[in-house]
């Protein structure tokens, strides 16, 4: 068995019993780090020092008797667009390159809080801007179960880690599937929760009305603790939802026998690849043995989920990187004498070609002559897709459908156009427009041995029902204990190894 | 719709976002091939749709005016480009004859 295979919920009372110190689990965590992650580069920057300081403070305060937190000595890794105190935060922009923010995200601080180590920051497409994590500006992450493929993205380097045992559990953003489609592509479980329910406080904002941060993990029980210790009402997020949590961990019961489970139709579109089509039949028919009653449904709606998430999504994005104007924090361009070349200038040269085609895009679905033909429009559309949840909602306890129409595609493949990589996202957008919340847990793999995601997605709030159905699916199946052999990749021994 | 390099131009300096002529071109081509499902939108009967800002119900959120303290000056300048005593520093905002 090897220590930074182990799931958190197996770890965390092995630290707790003291049958293995918190310093060990880093230093497994760190090896593994140092062993691969040139070939995966899941990481931009590894804390390593500061993490095994942490560890050594925490092991000196269980050995003086003091009682374990909830994630006492937990390693997780960050995205990079989530700040954190006196650690590097760039977005994997040149753009914020040498950015330190001075205080932690809300959700850094209740990791923290809970006694969970940062182990590091990971990759992503620059500013959440992608689905491959080849946007980044800093270099591509690669999937660990094929490195020519891509681990899909925004949180690419997020999903990577974890799978590749760099870390136990990790925090990723969504906005339109960028935590759900690289848990896809990786084989783990990413969930995306309701709006408003974990604070952005602390995340650099992309379209703030479909940004959310949420848990990567490689099993539902850690999916579920992980979102119980971030979750609840924070005053710095204005839109935070002010109400009482269940213990998430508590829903997993696998039962859901009687549960009504919809698939809406536009899910098996032209679009959807014949393998992830076949994985996908084969989960209906594992839920319905398990009890539940598949139904199909229609949401005719979904069909213009992309167009309106394209349009809001660059428009949010316009404005919210205007904050990145050289001035305060970030990259200054040199060689102008005046502010306002200053600024264009430095935006010219810090953004990468996503960022700045988005920027554009943003800025002309608002202009005057556009604002009601295209984003007014894309808004309107989105209350008929929030509208055609609700409904659907009345009848079904949770939706089902496949993550992402493929499995991972090989890195360059769709890099040259932009239309082609957008498509990626269509199954996974439609619950940022409605805020409601999806998961995806791994449902298969193809003849090439590539994951293959399920996205469930339920009404607003009611993560409940999702946990559930995730946890019954993920008991009744074996798909969450394949591991990528991640030993062919390097001629040193991997890192972790203990007997148990 | 197809949108040409002038719109690219235009946008580019209301966005204050410098791009060279050929991302200009480039721009142009892949937006305007991005805007073919954009303008798909225009087929949505929405007549008597809202137009939905948040995903949220709780609309407007108001709070007390509590006195709070604020991020320490030293710290909110730690990443500035530029700087002098305690101000952000950049170079001339207006004409000077």
């Amino acid at each position: 068995m090897r220590l930074n295979e182990l799931k958190a919920h197996e770890l965390l009372p092995m630290i707790r019993r003291k049958e293995v110190s918190v310093e060990e689990v880093v230093a497994a965590i760190l090896h593994r780090i140092s062993a691969i992650d040139s070939k995966i580069r899941a990481y931009i920057t590894v804390a390593g020092e500061e993490a095994l300081k942490k560890a050594k403070e925490a092991d000196a305060r269980l050995a003086g008797g003091e009682p374990a937190r909830p994630l006492e000595g937990l390693p997780v890794a960050i995205k990079d667009n989530i700040c954190t105190q006196g650690l590097r935060t760039t977005a994997a922009s040149r753009f914020l390159e040498g950015f330190t923010p001075f205080y932690d995200a809300t959700v850094v601080e209740r990791l923290k809080d809970k006694g969970a180590i940062i182990i590091g920051k990971t990759n992503l497409d620059e500013f959440a801007m992608g689905s491959s994590t080849e946007n980044s500006a800093m270099f591509p992450t690669r999937n660990p179960w094929d490195l020519k493929r891509v681990p899909g993205g925004s949180s690419g380097g997020s999903a990577a880690s974890v799978i590749a045992g760099e870390a136990v559990c990790a925090l990723g953003s969504d906005t339109g599937g960028s935590i759900r489609q690289p848990a896809s592509f990786c084989g783990i479980v990413g969930l995306k929760p309701s709006y408003g329910l974990v604070s952005r406080y602390g995340l650099i904002g992309y379209a703030s009305s479909m940004d959310h941060i949420g848990p990567m993990t490689r099993d539902v029980r850690d999916c579920a603790l992980i979102l119980g210790a971030i979750a609840g009402y924070d005053s710095k997020d204005s839109q935070s939802y002010p109400g009482e949590l269940p213990d998430y961990t508590e829903c997993l019961v696998p039962d859901i026998k009687g549960m009504k489970v919809g698939v809406p139709k536009e899910y098996l579109d032209e679009g959807l690849s014949g393998t992830v089509r076949d994985a996908f039949m084969k989960a209906l028919d594992k839920l319905e043995e398990l009890g539940a009653k598949v139904v199909e449904v229609s949401m005719p709606s979904l069909k213009h989920s992309l167009a309106a998430y394209y349009v809001i999504s660059s428009a949010e994005a316009s404005s919210n990187l205007a904050r990145f104007d050289g001035v305060r924090y970030g990259y200054r361009a040199t060689g102008s004498d005046d502010s306002m070349t200053m600024m264009a200038m430095s935006r010219g040269e810090g953004f990468g070609p996503e960022v700045k085609r988005r920027i554009v895009l943003g800025t002309y679905v608002l202009s005057a002559e556009n604002y009601d033909k295209y984003f007014g429009e894309a808004l309107r559309v989105r209350s008929l897709v929030t509208r055609d949840f609700r409904e659907v909602f009345e009848v079904c306890d949770c939706l089902v459908g496949p993550t992402s129409p493929t499995v991972a595609f090989e890195a360059g493949e769709k890099t040259r156009d932009p239309l082609e990589m957008y498509l990626s996202d269509v199954y996974t957008v439609p619950p940022n427009l409605a805020g409601i919340p999806g998961v995806s847990i791994p449902c298969g793999f193809d003849e090439e041995g590539m994951p293959i995601g399920l996205q469930i997605m339920a009404r607003q709030y009611n993560e409940e029902a999702l946990l559930r159905a995730a946890y019954a699916f993920e008991q009744a199946t074996e798909f969450h204990k394949r591991n990528p052999e991640i030993e062919k990749y390097t001629k040193e021994p991997a890192g972790g190894e203990m007997s148990v | 719709m197809s949108i040409t390099k002038e719109d690219v131009e235009r946008m580019s300096i209301l966005a204050r976002l410098e791009l060279s002529e050929d991302e200009q071109s480039l721009f142009a081509e892949q937006l305007s091939e991005i805007s073919r499902i954009i303008d798909s939108l225009a087929e949505v009967d929405t007549e008597d749709m809202d137009e939905m800002i948040f995903p949220s119900e709780l609309g407007n959120v108001f709070r007390e005016d509590t006195v709070l303290p604020s991020a320490d000056p030293e710290e909110a300048l730690s990443n500035a480009p530029d700087r002098e005593d305690r101000f952000f520093k950049v170079p001339r905002i207006l004409e000077v004859d």
